[in-house]
Order: structure tokens, then sequence, then C-alpha cells
């Protein structure tokens, strides 16, 4: 009888409690998701293994010891995978369509209002100053970014916001459609732009270098990201170092994934993540990410009064930073208008935009709160 | 006479007209790749394909031109 009861008691039945068979619950839910439904599985099986392993009764996200705890300490907290997938995302990114029509830039930037209008909210709903950052960055539809917020504001809420980012990246073909087509007229979506003209390979060599002088004058504390991205950016429009810029697309930009994704799943125990507060932070992040869409729609229309060359106003829905399924969207909503409507590569120029933009308003976020 | 000019750069995945075919306008005339998402391309106006100028699996850019009709 004794030799059962010592067996027993040196397994972990007993630590766990509901909230922890909850939990596996949901990470059950995200592997199905994944796997089946091809929802975002890059990131979301490595986060639902991680809410699995940290739900299950050992040291593993235990600080100092832990496995997960040293990814997650050494990664998120001293903020060093973020950048390094933003180095990827550079080496990813064609600034051509940028170039092109400078104009862009505004849409990306316009859409940010969506991040300080939640930011506003939330401040009212209760949250912190620290807290209603992280939230309303939620808004640029930004993972990367939003870990990188969380582990400097709020690092309790870092699993929560990234969950909620990349699951609203995911949803993007679901969310901005039905807004996009209330906020636009017929006749505004079937208008088509003027083809962009040739963009030179200087500028695009020197376009990543002026903007990471530019934003980290501006804002210093954006630097990690924005210094990062744009040196991935110049590794591939440099031409000279392709082995560079190809490791840093595929096979760094796939290391940092697995390290961020489970121990970003790790921050997600059951004490944590099941409070009413979450489904806050996920109701906020969605008016964040709507509101992000509405007023780059609507910034384009109030361009549209003073430009000669009208600019379709669905791609200032692409000011959002999910690339590039925003600029996507915009392309298919405008070929429902108009089937020869080709809009994609006029939307990439909002979506980068938008990447930078949701970087600079995170680092405006640290500069004001820190 | 009249070009099919390609409307944005990517690479071509499927095309799905052959020289000599009558092709009305609005009709698919091939699949191009960009983004990661496969665009149909279709025709500004009707006529016979005289000339198909593009390879599956080609990098073509804006303004280039994908068939000549007739």
């Amino acid at each position: 009888m004794d030799v059962i009861l010592n067996i027993w008691s040196s397994m972990a039945f007993d630590s766990l409690y509901w909230g922890n068979f909850v939990m596996w619950g949901i990470a059950f839910l995200f592997i199905y998701l994944a796997i089946k439904k091809d929802f975002e599985p890059l990131l979301l099986l490595p986060i639902a293994f991680g809410i699995l392993l940290v739900n299950l009764p050992s040291e593993i996200m235990t600080p100092g010891e832990g496995l997960l705890w040293k990814f997650y300490h050494y990664g998120e907290e001293w903020a060093v995978i973020p950048p390094l997938i933003f180095l990827g995302l550079g080496a990813m990114t064609d600034f051509g369509p940028v170039i092109a029509n400078p104009k862009t830039l505004l849409l990306g930037a316009g859409a940010q209002g969506g991040v300080y209008l939640t930011f506003f909210g939330a401040l009212a709903a209760g949250f912190t100053v620290y807290e209603a950052a992280t939230i309303g960055i939620i808004g640029g539809a930004d993972g990367p970014t939003t870990i990188f917020l969380a582990a400097k504001l709020a690092p309790h809420m870092m699993g929560v916001c990234a969950v909620a980012a990349y699951s609203y990246m995911a949803l993007v073909p679901i969310i901005q459609p039905p807004i996009i087509r209330v906020l636009t007229t017929e006749k505004e979506r079937k208008i088509r732009m003027k083809s962009l003209r040739k963009v030179s390979k200087l500028e695009k060599i020197f376009f990543p270098i002026i903007t990471c002088i530019i934003v980290c004058l501006l804002v210093p504390d954006a630097a990690a990201l924005i210094g990062m991205f744009c040196f991935g950016n110049l590794l591939k429009e440099s031409g000279v170092v392709d082995r560079l810029s190809n490791t840093a697309q595929n096979e760094l930009m796939n290391i940092a994934v697995i390290f961020l994704g489970i121990s970003v799943g790790a921050t997600m125990p059951a004490e944590v993540f099941l409070s009413p507060k979450v489904i806050y932070i996920f109701v906020l992040g969605v008016v964040a990410f709507a509101g992000a869409t509405a007023i780059g729609i609507l910034l384009a229309k109030v361009m549209n009064l003073f430009l000669k060359e009208k600019i379709n106003p669905i791609i200032g829905a692409a000011g959002v930073s999910a690339v590039p399924m925003a600029a996507r969207v915009a392309h298919k909503i405008g070929q429902e208008a108009d089937k020869k409507n080709y809009l994609l590569m006029h939307a990439m120029g909002p979506n980068v935009a938008g990447v930078i933009g949701t970087a600079v308003a995170a680092g405006m976020f640290i500069s004001v709160l820190k | 006479m009249a070009a099919i000019e390609s409307p944005m750069s990517g690479k071509v995945l499927e095309i799905l007209v052959e020289v000599g075919q009558s092709i009305a306008e609005d009709d698919e005339v091939i699949i191009l790749e960009a983004m990661k998402l496969e665009n149909p391309i279709y025709a500004p106006e009707g006529g016979v394909v005289k000339e198909i100028k593009v390879k599956v699996g080609q990098q073509i850019s804006e303004g280039e031109v994908i068939a000549e009709l007739e």
C-alpha cells in the first residue's frame, strides 16, 4: 500500500486543477486549427505546444531553471527574438511600391490611429497605462512588435496579446472586407490606379538606409525593430550578399519562430490566462484592428479630396501591418467590383509602410511610458 | 492588332490560351503568381491569339507583353 502511495505522490496528477485542463482544451483547439484549418500553423502550432507544456506539472517555466523560461527570458524578455524576425521580414520586403508612390507612407502611418484609439479605450476600461499600450498595438496586427512592446511594458500580458495579434492577422480576410464595403462606394472600389513607375536599384538601396537614420533619430526606442528591418532589407537589395539575405529570410527566421512560438505559449499558464481580463483584451484587440482598417480607408478618402490622380480607398485598409494578407484582401475586394482592377502592388505600399508604422508606434509608447 | 500587357509583376504559373484561339474580353489569359497569390489576368479586349510571349515559370514585370491579339 505504501509503495502505491509513493508512486502516486511522485506522479503529478494532484498538482493540476480544473484550469489546467481548460488550457489543455485550448491547446488542443489551437493544434486542431493549425493542422486541420491551416490557421497560421507556423506560429499557432508552437504556441499551442507551449501552452500544453506549461499547463503540465513541471518546472519548465521556473525562473532560472526551466528550459522554456530560459527561451523566454533570453529571447523575449531581452527582446532578442522579435528584432531577429524583423531582420527576416526586412529581407523579404520589397519597398518598391512605397518608393514609387510615397503617398502610401501616409496611409501606413494613418492606420496606426486605430492603435491610439484603442489605447484610450483600454485606459477607460481600467487597464493600466502599460497594459493599454500593449493592447492598442494589437491593432497593427503585428505579432513580433506586440511581443516586443509587451516585454518592455507589460510582460504578464505577452502571451495573450501575442495570440490576439496573430489571431487577427489570420482573420484579416474575415474582419476587413465588411468594413471596406461599408466605408467605400462601388464607384470608389472601381478606381483603377496608374501603373507604378520603375524604381531604380539605387533608390532601393538608399531607402532602408535613409529610413533607418530618420526613424532612429526621431524614435530611438524603435531602433531595435526598425534597425534590424532596414538591415535585412539592405541585405536583400544590395544584391551582393544573397547568402546572408537567404539565411535571414529562411533558416534564421525559422529558428527565431520556433523559440518565439513555444515560449510565448509558455507564458499562458491557467492562472494567468483564465481571467476575465483576457476577454477584454480580445474584444479591445478587434476594436483596435477594425479601427486601424477604418481609419486607413477614411484617410485615403480624405487624401482623394486633394489629389488629381485618385487613389483607390480600399488600399487604405492595407495600412495595418499584416503583410501581405491585407494587401491581398484589398486586391480581392477591388476585383469584386472590377475584374480588371489589379490593386495588389498598389496595396503593398501602405502595407509595408504599416509595418514601419506599427514599430514606430511601439517605439513611441516605450519612450513616453518607460 | 492589340497586345495584352501584364498589369503587375509576378511569375507565370499557367497559360490558359493557345495560339489561334479566339478569346473574348474578360477571358482569363494567364495565372500570375505574385505575393503568393494566384492572380488570373483577364483579356482587356477580344481577338484571336497571334503570339504568346511568355513561358510558364517566367518572371515578368509590369507592362511586359503577355500575348499579341489580332
